[in-house]
């Protein structure tokens, strides 16, 4: 009898629409689409403030996806795509948002929307995300003013967790969690190849290392190679953290030790500053296409 | 805007650094490039829009190959695309 497969990497998914806000009195509904290697986000905002969104696993076809993430992103509220006023797209996916009008680059999208999340101190914004990593320095209005972006391999990357999560047999959830359950924190693996990376924690289990031990030393490898982007373009204080990694208390834990800088908490699902970001742009597009502005 | 195009791997770091603040987008550095590095496209970061050059996707995983043959192991280095950008917006991590 074969046993049936188990999905370590496999994460929820999950929409939300905020009860007090009633958007058929609204002026300005837009939306923000981010398109994302391995996560989708939408979101609504209704005159400025978050309304409804929904983070799902980006599918193979963008435009399904896209269509998808926004119908769900709806679902309930009685609110239909037509009766949003602007959407912007984002993301590596920001080409395939058929009902976008207008595009904008996640790294401004992600400036923007950690502006919103965790206000106006912010200056310096990580955004570990699916595939790649991005540093970006921004000034008090959200604006970008140096961004660096390593997309040339997955280690550092959400996609090299969940390829982890999978060999250690722990749910991705927990295994930021469990990477902290050490006595001692053990030397890191290989940074520069998530596939070496992947091999070296497979030696190190058949040596017996726990398996906690072995996530310790992979998140200490991913957070060294994140640290060298950083100060790449320089840290300033507030620090933050976005993309879906910003959920893994054992990358968190590890910046704030490795930096001496504790990065800000967040008041909102740190997943959807890319999407907040692109909602805020559409505001400020559908103002000027008002003349608003 | 210090817009950082590369990577960094193994062998070190490997950026062209375009300032878009700088950069009036002439496109004198895409016609001077040798080997068609840069390109310019429309301003994506920016609501009010406008051009800006930057390193095409092509090259931007590979830039220590293709820049290799303007970056001699000894000698005076004269980089074209350094040397075109009038607001000199444009410098190279290494």
């Amino acid at each position: 009898m074969s046993e049936k497969p188990e999905e370590f990497w496999r994460w929820r998914e999950y929409r939300h629409t905020m009860p007090d806000i009633d958007w058929h009195e609204a002026k300005m509904v837009t939306a923000g689409v981010d398109i994302g290697s391995v996560g989708s986000k939408a979101v609504v905002m209704v005159d400025g403030e978050l309304y409804a969104y929904s983070v799902m696993r980006t599918g193979g076809v963008s435009e399904e996806t896209a269509i998808r993430v926004m119908d769900w992103a709806l679902d309930g509220t009685g609110m239909k795509t037509k009766n949003v006023h602007y959407v912007v797209g984002t993301g590596y996916g920001r080409v395939n948002v058929p009902f976008a009008k207008r595009t904008i680059t996640e790294i401004a999208c992600h400036a923007r929307g950690a502006h919103y999340i965790y206000g106006p101190t912010v200056r310096t914004v990580l955004d570990i995300g699916g595939q790649d990593c991005k540093a970006i320095r921004c000034d008090e209005r959200g604006k970008v003013m140096s961004f660096l972006m390593n997309d040339k391999c997955a280690a550092g990357t959400g996609r090299g967790l969940e390829v982890f999560a999978d060999l250690i047999r722990v749910p991705i959830e927990e295994v930021g969690k469990a990477s902290l359950n050490v006595e001692k924190e053990p030397p890191p693996v290989s940074n520069t190849c998530v596939i070496f990376a992947k091999a070296e924690s497979v030696a190190l289990l058949r040596q017996g290392w726990q398996k906690e031990k072995v996530a310790a030393a992979y998140h200490l490898a991913m957070v060294n190679r994140i640290i060298d982007l950083l100060t790449k373009v320089g840290i300033e204080k507030d620090f933050v953290v976005t993309g879906g990694v910003a959920k893994n208390t054992g990358i968190v834990a590890r910046l704030e030790r490795n930096l001496g800088i504790k990065p800000l908490d967040p008041k909102l699902d740190p997943i959807l500053a890319g999407a907040l970001g692109a909602g805020l742009f559409g505001k400020a597009l559908y103002e000027k296409q008002l003349g608003l502005r | 805007m210090q817009a950082h195009y590369g990577y960094k791997d193994g062998s070190g770091d490997y950026f062209i650094i375009i300032d878009t603040d700088k950069c009036d987008g002439c496109g004198k550095c895409v016609e001077a490039c040798p080997y068609g590095v840069l390109e310019l496209i429309e301003n994506e970061f920016d609501i009010e829009g406008g051009s800006m050059a930057r390193v095409t996707e092509e090259h931007r995983k590979k830039i220590k190959y293709t820049c290799g043959p303007c970056k001699p192991v000894s000698g005076e280095r004269k980089l074209s695309c350094v040397i075109a950008c009038e607001p000199k917006a444009i410098t190279h991590s290494w």
